[in-house]
């Protein structure tokens, strides 16, 4: 699928438009929906059902003063947020929202999404360290621990995918889910991938770097105006990569009955996944640090390595049968 | 009463050298004034030895007497008098013992060796009194200002600001106070630095979400570990006792509202049966049955907002949101009951402001039949949640053991396994006469906390319907003269009335010379006001001990070693209300 280049140009321009209005508009969307779920009305005044809340939002932090404490790390204050904005980013790169409309046909695209989400951990840790708080500090040695130890499982689980389909190329492991979605045999997979997934977005019950009623707001308690807009958009954006690598990976992409197109199917079954997220963090307390790193380490590892090695066996097997 | 000669003859008989000199006061505890030098050894005698042992240390304060008028009162002289409020709970009985200080500012000896609570009400004293203790590990300021001058609760310190001149803030002083303000662990007892690691200071506030106000926690931490936390407390110290000595007894009320300002009009039942039974005031069924009604209305709603901001503290978002939709149903009978939400103001001395409205029946049948589902939703979102249990299981535990020797009471005592509730141990206000029982806890965890104060909502609501089904008859107002204000309907009837009412509503009721204590349960654990009238229309003292006060004491014993988030989990089953703490 090699995509002319005014053509290339087009898909780039309007993932990074996309994707952009689709993180702002989630934070409306979020507080929306918690508003329904905790029995309240959430901004309803500002324009049609309190839509331009986010746009009146945006404005407010852009005019905000860019205010960089005199006790921080400047250069390194400042790299933080852009470090979440370009990785979560570039990882939507890979993904494949239709036939045709992708990035990058990556023949190595998990591996380079892993990459990047590895890479995000950065702004968590540079920004709690060169804002010179003890809060953040605590926020960014909380979130190393965490993203770090989650991105293990994350990529443990990814492999079932991989195995079956044989490849690390997303466009194929979609191609591969024309007979069942992969969610069925590796239900296991999914939900360990998922759990990592919100891990990964620190997102409640895993919002441990920045537990509100802890520590604050964790690692970016020295942030206000665009620079903390910037973490904040990174989150939402990193809940529709995840939500996106779901659904490409387990819930079979694109596909989906002919009386809707493709890319419209990916997006409905995204948005499931975002809602799952805004609705996880409705409902669910925050576990204590260690707790998730021990329900990481002593359940999701070795179940992972189970899932990996029982996949493995039956591939082994189906293949020796050919 | 035949106990106190037992109690009296013991204490003769082991200390024949010491003279004791007895008090009769108007709330029939048993009042003893003892010798200063012999404080340490009769307070020891009444914690181990005795017969039935005093083992609670439910409240230490002072006195300050030099201007007191002595013609009504016949109390041994002195300038200072220490006030320990003892409580036996094998016994079920308070002992006060009195100790006379003279100086202008006296010392006596610490008793902190004795009880671990003694601590804080130690340095209170020390704090608003200017006495000194000797022995004392840390005798320093506790609810006022470090650069403070003067002890607040002394009769020569002003109390209101016009009394003091204007304020000024010359260059030295600012400097001394930003002096004041730089953080030095070495003054708080802390050390820097452990033989393998150097440790950090956090502050949690005085400007946090997890402390529910303005209360400041210094943390001493190695990595995510506590080593210690100390509490700094006063930042919402209002002087509400002291507010009280130039308050007349009627106009007082509203300031007690305040003091726990979840409690609405419980605050005003402790305030006011102290007051009451220094006037003999007995107020009709009709009034107690009313005023019980209305304090578990406020129990419940108290409770609603623990619940909810435990559950946030856990990071739970929505619970919250419930709970306080639910707690605006009670304040909907609350407002049309009194007219008031939070601070309703509405108990008067010798009964109530005014009648329960028409159609009062409905509204709080309304609240009965819709609470208890909700309840059980809340069990199924939030009790029986596995993280919230993983959060709160085995987290802040203390024994029975512990909790009576640092003064804890309510809900937080009896998660330890104890059922004493002062509702049912020592009946006030006709409780000996509703049918509901006393939930109990067996870990002493923060989990169990908060399995007790859910229980207790649900028997609020049995007390509320009992109230619902057999309300009496009859007046909403005590017919006795200092009654404030008096029934109206006699005044234009007979001049004796008029008088006493224009006297009462013009400068107040003169309550008659004496002492007295109340004591009830609310809604964090017990709280009583100990008044002290010379005869004017003023309190010459008014004492509020307040449950938040020694249960935040307890708080750097129970977390040491936890974690900095099990801290918010501990802070929050504690339930305490700043103003509660610091009045």
């Amino acid at each position: 699928m090699e995509a002319s280049a005014p053509n290339y140009f087009l898909i780039v321009g309007g993932v990074l438009f996309v994707m952009m209005n689709v993180a702002a508009g989630l934070i409306w969307v979020e507080r929306r929906m918690l508003a329904l779920w905790q029995d309240r009305y959430g901004p309803n005044r500002a324009g049609p059902f309190g839509l331009f809340i986010v746009l009146a939002d945006t404005l407010k932090l852009l005019f905000k003063e860019d205010w960089i404490p005199p006790f921080a790390d400047k250069v390194v204050f400042v790299l933080a947020p852009a470090i979440v904005m370009v990785t979560v980013l570039l990882s939507f790169v890979i993904i494949p929202f239709a036939p045709g409309i992708v990035v990058a046909d990556l023949n190595i695209g998990i591996l380079f999404f892993l990459a990047m989400s590895s890479m995000g951990a950065y702004s968590i840790i540079l920004g709690g360290w060169a804002s010179n708080n003890k809060y953040a500090l605590l926020g960014a040695m909380r979130g190393a621990a965490q993203m770090i130890s989650y991105e293990v499982f994350m990529g443990l689980a990814l492999m079932g995918v991989v195995l079956l389909t044989g490849s690390f190329n997303l466009r194929d492991i979609v191609e591969a889910q024309r007979n069942m979605w992969f969610v069925v045999p590796q239900i296991i997979g999914f939900v360990i991938f998922f759990i990592a997934g919100v891990a990964e977005t620190h997102r409640l019950p895993f919002d441990i770097p920045e537990a509100e009623s802890e520590l604050i707001a964790g690692f970016h308690s020295e942030y206000s105006g665009m620079k903390f807009g910037i973490f904040f958009v990174g989150e939402y954006l990193g809940i529709t990569l995840i939500s996106c690598m779901v659904v490409a990976l387990y819930f079979g992409g694109w596909l989906g009955p002919a009386f809707l197109p493709p890319v419209v199917w990916f997006a409905l079954k995204t948005f499931v996944f975002i809602s799952i997220f805004i609705l996880l963090r409705a409902s669910l307390p925050r576990p204590r640090y260690d707790q998730l790193m021990e329900f990481g380490w002593k359940i999701l590892l070795p179940l992972t390595l189970v899932n990996l090695l029982v996949t493995a066996a039956i591939v082994l097997m189906q293949n020796g049968n050919y | 009463m035949k106990s106190n000669r037992v109690i009296l003859e013991q204490l003769q008989s082991r200390f024949s050298d010491a003279t004791f000199t007895e008090q009769t006061t108007k709330d029939e505890i048993f009042t003893l004034w003892i010798p200063l030098d012999q404080v340490q050894k009769i307070l020891r005698y009444l914690k181990y030895e005795i017969q039935s042992p005093f083992t609670f240390l439910y409240d230490l304060t002072a006195v300050d007497e030099r201007t007191r008028n002595r013609s009504t009162n016949h109390v041994p002289h002195a300038d200072f008098t220490l006030v320990y409020h003892l409580f036996s709970y094998t016994g079920n009985c308070f002992i006060r013992i009195k100790v006379g200080l003279f100086g202008e500012y006296p010392s006596a000896p610490s008793i902190t060796s004795l009880w671990a609570n003694a601590n804080w009400y130690e340095r209170e004293v020390f704090d608003l009194f200017g006495i000194k203790f000797e022995g004392h590990p840390h005798l320093a300021r506790i609810l006022m200002p470090r650069t403070w001058e003067g002890h607040p609760l002394r009769k020569e310190h002003p109390a209101r600001a016009t009394e003091m001149g204007p304020f000024r803030l010359w260059d030295e002083k600012e400097d001394r106070e930003q002096e004041a303000l730089l953080f030095r662990p070495e003054e708080w007892g802390l050390e820097r630095q452990s033989e393998d690691s150097d440790f950090m200071f956090m502050n949690i506030g005085p400007q946090h979400p997890g402390t529910h106000g303005v209360l400041r926690i210094i943390l001493q931490l190695d990595g995510e570990d506590i080593v210690d936390a100390v509490p700094e407390i006063g930042f919402h110290h209002r002087g509400a006792e002291k507010m009280g000595e130039r308050q007349s007894w009627h106009t007082y009320i509203p300031y007690t509202d305040r003091v726990d300002y979840l409690g609405g009009v419980m605050n005003n039942l402790a305030y006011l049966l102290a007051v009451e039974k220094l006037a003999g005031i007995e107020v009709p069924e009709r009034v107690k049955v009313i005023r019980v009604m209305m304090c578990e209305f406020f129990r419940i709603a108290s409770h609603l907002v623990w619940y909810g901001t435990f559950a946030q503290d856990l990071g739970q978002l929505s619970p919250v949101f419930y709970m306080f939709s639910d707690r605006e149903k009670v304040f909907q009978v609350v407002e049309a009951v009194c007219g008031g939400r939070m601070h309703p103001n509405w108990f008067r001395i010798g009964g109530l402001s005014q009648d329960l409205p028409k159609g009062w029946e409905t509204l709080v049948q309304n609240f009965l039949d819709y609470f208890p589902k909700r309840l059980k939703e809340y069990d199924a979102m939030v009790l029986k949640n596995s993280l919230f249990k993983a959060r709160t299981k085995g987290i802040g535990i203390f024994t029975l053991e512990e909790a009576i020797e640092w003064g804890v009471t309510g809900a937080n005592l009896r998660a330890c396994g104890s059922d004493w509730d002062f509702r049912k141990k020592r009946p006030y206000s006709g409780y000996e006469f509703f049918d509901f029982d006393i939930p109990t806890g067996q870990n002493g965890d923060c989990y169990d906390r908060a399995l007790v104060r859910v229980e207790e909502m649900r028997q609020s609501l049995r007390i509320i319907e009992q109230c619902l089904k057999h309300m009496p008859e009859g007046s909403y107002k005590a017919d006795h003269p200092l009654t404030t204000p008096p029934l109206k309907k006699h005044t234009m009837q007979d001049i004796e009335t008029l008088i006493t009412h224009f006297l009462n509503v013009s400068w107040g009721p003169v309550i008659p010379a004496g002492e007295a204590m109340s004591c009830i349960e609310a809604t964090k654990g017990a709280n009583s006001y100990y008044l002290i009238s010379d005869g004017n229309t003023s309190p010459y003292r008014a004492r509020i001990r307040t449950p938040s006060f020694p249960h935040m004491q307890m708080l750097p014993y129970i977390t040491r070693g936890y974690t900095v988030a099990d801290l918010l989990s501990i802070l929050g089953a504690m339930d305490y209300v700043l103003a509660d703490i610091d009045r």
